[in-house]
Formats: C-alpha cells, structure tokens, sequence
C-alpha cells in the first residue's frame, strides 16, 4: 500500500491547549479512513491540519509523499468538504461547482460542461441553476460534494459531513458516500464524532481522545478488541469493568469490558440489581448493577424481561470478557 | 406578546414622537417657496419659485457645493480604502491590540466634533500646515472611517470564516479569493458604507470650521448664512436642496443592506 | 498575464506562509493614518492645554503649567462648565423620555412595512443635514414662526408670555431662550437615542416574554421586571451619545440661545478671535474627561453590548 497522507509527530498547541497532541498516522492511497472521537477530541483539527488551515506546531505532514510544510491549501492535492458546507452564497449550483475550475484558469464552456457532469454523478444535473439558498439540507451537502470532487483531489476530507442531516437521509447519504469512494478509488478521510458511521463507512477508524489516537484499527478492532475504557465505553458503549471486578475472574489486575448483548440472564451466575428497563424496539437495554459495578444488557425480542427493582442472576461467556491492557 | 395590539397611550406617543422628528424638516419644504424675504413669517403670505432660479445664478452656492462634493468624493474614497483594510485585518483573526485598533477608529466620532476639530487646528498650527483643500479632507476621512469600517466588519466576520477556507480549499490563492468570494459578499456593505460616508461628510460643519480656513463648503455657507443672514430665501432653497442630496444616499444605503444582519446607519 | 498571476500566487504563498505579515500590511495603513493624524492631533491638543498664555503680549509660552487648567475653575469658566453638563443631562433625560416610545413600537409592535417605515422613519432625521435641523427650528422658533403663530391663534400668547418670563430657562423669546436650545439640542439628537434602545429591544426573544408572561405575569409587570431592565443597555448606549454630543456642540447654542456660553463655544471663541489657544485646548479636556467618566460608569452596566 502506498502512503496517501502521513502524519509524523503532528502537534498543534494554541497555548496551553493541546488540541493535537503528537499524532502519528499512515492513511493508504484509496482507503476511507475514519477520524472518530467525541467533539473536543482533535479530530477536525487534524483534518485542518492536513487541509493546510491549521499549521502544525511540530511534526511533519506528507500528502502523497510531499512534504506540506509550506505549501499553502491552493497548492495541496486534497479538497474539503465543510461541516457548514460553504457554498457560496453570491454563486449558483453550476458556478459554486465550477468554482476550483475556474480559479484554475479552464475556460467556461469546459468548466460548466464538468460541473454539470458532476452535478449529474450526485444527482442535481437539474439543479445548476439554482441558489444554494434555495436547496434543501442534503442537496447542499451533495452540491459540497460535487464542488470538491470535479477538481479530481487525490484525497477528499470530509468535515462531519452528514452532521446535519436528519436520521433518514444520514442513512442513504452513507450508502452513497461508501459507494461513490468505491468507484472512484481515492483517499476519503472522514471526521465524525458518530461511532456508528465510522464503523459501517470505514475500511479503518482512529479513535480520538483530548488531542490523541487511542486506537487505530479496523472496525471490528475497535468494536471487538477495545485497547482502553474509553474505547470500549465510546464506541459502542460497552460495559467498562473495573480491575476490582476482574481480578477475582481471572486473577489479573486489568480492565475488562463486555459488550451489553454478551450479557443474559442465567439460573447460575453473578446475582445483579435491576435499577431500570427501557424498550428499544427490536431489544430491550436492561440496566444492572453487579456488586457495585453499573452494566446494561440487551436483551433480545421475545427474552423473559425482568422488572425495575428485581433481583436477577446474569453471565456472560468468557471468551466475550475481552480484556484491556491500557488503562 | 408582539401578536397584542399596541396600547393606544403607546401608540400615540410614538406618533407624536415620528412627528417631532419629521415636522421641523418638511417646514423647510414650505419655506422653500414663501415670497416673503425679509421675516420667517408665518403663515407665509404667499408662494413662489423665484427663489429657485435667484439661487440658480448664485456662484457663491456653486462654488460651495462643489467644493463640498469635491471633500466628500475624495474624503469617501479614502474611508473606503483605510475603513476595508481595518475591517479585514480585525475580522481576521485575534491579534493583539485588536481592541485598541476598533477604538481607535471609533473615537473621531465618538468624541465630541469639537475635540477632533480643534485637535487638528492645533496640530496643523504647530506643524505650520496652511489651511487647504487637503486638510478638510484630513479631517473628513479621519471620522468617516468609522462609518465605511462598521459596515464592512460584519460582512467580512461572516465571509472570513469557512467560506475563505473553502476558496483557498478549491485552489483559489489569496488575491483570487478575495476578487472572487470575499469582494462579491461585502460590496453591498462597501457601497452603503461609502454612501453614508459620503453623506456624512457632505453635511459635516463642526470640525470643518476648524479645519477650512477661509474656504467655504456648503455647511459652512449654510452657518454664516444662520449667523449673519443676507438672503433668506436663498438659504432657504439651498437648505431644502441639501435634505434631498442627503436623503438619497441614505435610502440608498438602506436598500442596499435592508434584510441582512446589519442595517446600515445605525452607527453614525 | 501568466506572468502576473504566477507573481500574485508567490506573493499569496508568501501572506499564507507569514500570516501575521498579512496582518500587518492590512492594519498598517489605517493604523498610521488614525494613530498620526488623529491621536497626533489629540496629543497636540493635550500639549497645548499644558501652556499658557502671556497676558500682556498674548503671546503662547511654550512651558509646562497647569496655570491654563487652574483658569477653569474661575467663576465665569467654571459656570459655563456646569451649564453645558446640566444641558447635556437635561437633553439626555427628555431624548430618553421621547425616544424610549418611538423605539418601544418600533421594536415591538411594529410589523412589515410599518417596521421599514419607522426604521427609515427614524434613520432619515439621523442622517438628513445637522444645519438644516437646526435651521428648522430657527424658522419655528422665530417672533414671527410657526410656533408663536399658533399660541396667538389659539389665544394662549399670555400662557408663553409667563413661561419666558420664569428666570433661567425663560428669555425676551423662545429663540434667545435656555428652552429654545435645549428644544433644538432634543430634537437633534432624538434619533442617536431611539437607534441604540431599538436594537436592544429587538434583541430580546420573544419566549422571554412569553415566558414571563406565562409565569403569571401581567403585560405591565413584564414591561417592568423584563424589558425595561434588557432595555437598559440600550438606553445608557443612546444617552452616550447624546451627553457627547451636547458637551462638545457650539453650533445650536450659538444660532439659538441666549448669549451665555456653552463649553463649545469658550473653546471656538478661545482658539479664535481671542487666540488663546492653551485656554481654549484645555477647556475641550473637560468633554474628554467627563466623557471617560461617562463612559466608564457605562462600561460597568455593561451598555457596549448594544451599540
């Protein structure tokens, strides 16, 4: 696999505050890498970072082999797609989308012809005419699209892109991401804060946490094989099982977590406090507190449900304790 | 509580209060035409245009006016230019002495007119600079950067953030981005910004008395006439014509900003 | 051409890579222009208020004194002082009192076109030329005006008669009266009072009255616990302005007034026909001084949100 972007040592202080905080990454030509954290994390900073809005300070960032030290955003291989989307507001669809063409000097006719072909690829070839005002949340989001992508960036950053659309269109959205990155074949890196997104979109996540990588790892890494609490607890919110708590199981003194759908109810096994019952739909979350540890189980459609304030024996299987060597 | 209708009391109070405000001026409208030349009377015995073409064949009144469009042409384009720069740097980012700098170009007119008025004569007496056509326009520019800054620091706020970012994303350097994105979204507040300027100085008296010597700008031939008046009805035409040279500009300044985040006028 | 914008794109990398250079060059002209002319002149104003005058050559000596500020305080300067500031205290109150119904409707009742109407109708008087306003009221308030003229058709001239013949604020007519410049001093400066409290109004969200209205309280109980307090910033940002610019004003004293003296206009006869230019700096200090005070009191009810 070749490097697409690489970052080696990257920091970037704004005084005593670290947003990033001596970050190393490798992310593979043609691969959708995730940034995942919760808001805060470093995660956009770093995108900027590669974008060339933030500079860091130190480390070095290399785009396909290229130092970036230096190199202004109008000179990098790479485009942005904005949370906000900033399209602007004086242009229309075809122009916004033309807009990288023509600072690049091709002339209107070919510029427009390209703008509509990628107008055409998100599914707007009718709406060229149009005002970004005049577009609905998801139609600006594709237009954003179109606008990065008709400069044929060797690598798209996409900045929380389906933060503001609604449940529905967020699902479709990343179908069709996932899709148009497959047949297009370049870089995506992705910055959410939705853990479910990261995993379903990426080929590879970096999970965030005050300014550093606490993991990277493929999906079923990070789902599966947490390295620390905050992992286990972000993504997925698994049940983060204190040292107290394990040694006694297997007689190490290491954080364990279990996943809420590893956890059912037994006739054998450790006595447990109902203290509440939601109902979810396709599952009911169950939450327990064993000894003084807090737990949710999931327990699926058609399970015996226990009531709030019952007294229950649950288990799990061994091989679903996964253990943390990270604190 | 904005569905309620208003309370008569209230109603009436801020009628009266428009009225205050618009009676005195449109006065002048009717004084405009009176044949009376002597007195202010009222009623006026009767009407007539004459005074329109007396004032007409005034070259004191040319001479004036030009001299006025003369500093406030020149005056504005400097504000424009000045008022830009500091918009766009304070916008910018937070660099230190960001505060100093937007109260630096707000005292001129926050001040007094008399203090920047008579700060400038002292100034130009104890550097020896004769009175000119330069040194009202120093003075004019001085405060009506104020007016063009207000205007544009808003615009360039929203403009600077990621719509900035995108251009230079999409492969725009610096110049291009400005010709492209950020010029196109605060022209409207450059032009309302230039027009309120140009209305400020064109009507400004105060610190030009200070600041013109034996020149006359229109104020100022406005002000003798209020001091020693020669010929009533003249003053009286001239002072209607000013309120519509005025008025213009203002309404266009309006239209141009009317329904984005900051109406223009407000900080005169 | 190529030529050119390859020349425009090193420069552009040059600003990307040295941001605080593009800064610089950005704030550097007006900087210069507002720190040398103006702050320059201010410097120089304060300079000469520390000088004195000769009295018998009427020449300036160029020596520090504090001899010019201790002139102040004589009975005659220190009069015209106290008439400027209880003129400036007058005009604001009553521009507050006018100005606080205008913008009240305005903020909140008014609606489409009525809404573009008040602003404009507030924003044309603002703008339209400072001498023809006072101009109006020189024709208004004449022996022969309008004003008179309507006291004497409404048979009430003996009504204006004993209000012009209470010392002070009286006078021989409404034209050389206290009343007359304090009318045109009001009706000048209206507009700077209505904008501030007009914005700080409409700056208050609808829920918060909805809210306080839903709490149980009754629409007066509102205006008073929850608008008038929001509406106060407003009110201290307007009055600013109108104490400003009643201190430093020597126009409408002079075209309407009786002939005692307003600080602006000690300070244009000083620097004039009399040439005491360190008298006449020294008296623009006290506008200066008492604005800073103003200023500072109004800084601390926080009154800057809503300019």
């Amino acid at each position: 696999m070749t490097s697409a972007i690489r970052l080696s040592g990257v920091s970037r202080h704004y005084g005593a505050v670290k947003a990033v905080d001596n970050i190393d990454l490798d992310i593979a030509e043609g691969e959708f890498f995730a940034m995942l954290g919760p808001s805060g994390s470093g995660k956009t900073t770093t995108l900027r970072l590669i974008a060339g809005f933030e500079r860091p300070t130190v480390g070095e960032i290399q785009i396909y082999g290229e130092v970036a030290q230096g190199i202004p955003p109008y000179k990098r291989p790479v485009n942005t797609v904005f949370q906000d989307y900033a399209l602007f507001p004086h242009l229309n669809v075809r122009d916004n989308v033309a807009y990288g063409l023509m600072v690049a000097g091709v002339a209107k006719y070919a510029r427009h012809k390209s703008a509509d072909d990628a107008l055409e690829m998100v599914a707007l070839g009718a709406y060229g005419n149009r005002s970004p005002s005049e577009l609905s949340g998801g139609q600006r989001q594709r237009v954003a699209l179109a606008r990065a992508l008709v400069n044929k960036p060797k690598a798209l950053l996409l900045d929380e892109p389906l933060g503001a659309l609604d449940l529905k269109l967020r699902e479709q959205m990343q179908e069709e991401l996932k899709a148009l990155q497959r047949s297009l074949g370049i870089t995506f890196v992705f910055v959410t804060h939705d853990q479910g997104e990261a995993l379903s979109m990426a080929d590879r996540v970096a999970v965030f946490n005050e300014g550093r990588i606490v993991q990277i790892g493929t999906p079923e890494d990070i789902y599966y094989r947490p390295e620390s609490p905050f992992v286990a607890d972000f993504v997925g919110s698994s049940n983060v099982l204190p040292p107290r708590f394990v040694a006694p199981l297997i007689g190490r003194q290491v954080y364990g977590s279990l996943r809420p759908e590893a956890v059912y109810l037994a006739d054998q096994g450790h006595p447990a406090q109902v203290t509440s019952v939601s109902f979810l739909g396709t599952a009911t979350r169950v939450s327990i507190t064993v000894g003084d540890v807090a737990m949710t189980m999931l327990l699926p459609k058609g399970a015996a449900i226990p009531k709030a304030g019952d007294t229950v024996q649950v288990n799990w299987d061994d091989a679903d304790l996964h253990l943390m060597a990270a604190p | 509580m904005h569905s309620d209708r208003a309370p008569l009391g209230l109603k009436v109070a801020a009628g009266l209060g428009l009225a205050f405000m618009h009676l005195p001026i449109l006065l002048i409208f009717v004084y405009a035409f009176t044949t009376e030349d002597k007195s202010y009377q009222w009623p006026p015995p009767g009407f007539t245009l004459k005074w329109f073409a007396v004032t007409w064949e005034r070259t004191d009144v040319w001479e004036a006016m030009g001299l006025s469009l003369k500093v406030a042409s020149i005056s504005t384009v400097i504000a424009l230019i000045l008022g830009t720069l500091c918009a766009a740097a304070v916008s910018r980012t937070k660099f230190f002495g960001r505060e100093a700098i937007s109260l630096l170009v707000i005292l001129p007119i926050a001040l007094p007119g008399i203090i920047t008025g008579i700060s400038l004569r002292s100034a130009f007496n104890l550097a020896d600079i004769p009175f000119s056509f330069w040194t009202i326009v120093l003075g004019h520019a001085t405060f009506c950067v104020v007016v063009v800054y207000n205007n544009a620091v808003a615009r360039f706020r929203r403009v600077s953030g990621s719509l900035v970012e995108a251009s230079m994303d999409l492969g725009a350097n610096s110049f291009q981005t400005f010709r492209y994105v950020i010029l196109p979204n605060i022209s409207t507040a450059l032009l309302a910004g230039g027009m309120l300027a140009f209305a400020l100085s064109f009507d400004e008296v105060i610190v030009t008395t200070f600041t013109a010597g034996q020149q006359q700008t229109l104020p100022i031939w406005m002000l003798e006439e209020l001091v020693r008046p020669r010929q009533r009805p003249v003053t009286n035409v001239v002072a209607m014509i000013v309120v519509i040279v005025t008025f213009l500009p203002i309404l266009g300044a309006y239209y141009l900003t009317r329904g984005t985040d900051t109406v223009a006028g407000q900080g005169k | 051409m190529s030529t050119l914008s390859g020349m425009l794109t090193r420069i552009s990398d040059t600003l990307w890579r040295k941001p605080n250079l593009l800064i610089l060059l950005l704030i550097l002209p007006p900087a210069l222009w507002l720190g040398i002319i103006y702050l320059g002149s201010l410097f120089a104003l304060l300079a000469q208020s520390f000088f004195s005058i000769d009295e018998f050559s009427g020449v300036i000596k160029y020596e520090l004194t504090l001899k010019t500020y201790g002139e102040l305080f004589r009975p005659s300067n220190f009069d015209i002082i106290v008439r400027t500031v209880v003129m400036a205290i007058a005009v604001t109150i009553g521009a507050a009192i006018i100005g606080f119904p205008v913008a009240y409707f305005a903020a909140r009742y008014a609606r489409g076109k009525w809404k573009a109407l008040f602003y404009l109708g507030v924003m044309m008087p603002l703008w339209s030329s400072y001498l023809v306003k006072v101009y109006s009221w020189k024709l208004i308030l004449a022996k022969e005006g309008i004003l008179n003229w309507m006291f004497e058709t409404l048979r009430l001239g003996w009504l204006l008669d004993a209000y012009l013949s209470i010392p002070i604020i009286g006078g021989n007519s409404l034209s050389v009266s206290a009343t007359g410049t304090f009318l045109v001093f009001l009706y000048v400066w209206l507009p700077f009072m209505i904008l501030p409290i007009q914005a700080s109004l409409e700056r208050v969200p609808h829920t918060m009255l909805e809210a306080s209205g839903d709490l149980g309280a009754r629409p007066y109980q509102t205006f008073r616990h929850v608008l008038l307090p929001l509406a106060l910033p407003g009110v201290i940002a307007g009055s600013i302005f109108t104490f400003s610019l009643t201190l430093g004003d020597y126009i409408i004293p002079q075209i309407v007034g009786s002939s005692r003296r307003f600080i602006g206009q000690a300070v244009y006869a000083y620097q004039g026909t009399a040439g005491n230019i360190p008298l006449a700096a020294a008296f623009a200090v006290v506008p200066i001084i008492l604005m800073a005070l103003y200023l500072w009191i109004a800084k601390r009810q926080g009154a800057f949100d809503a300019l």
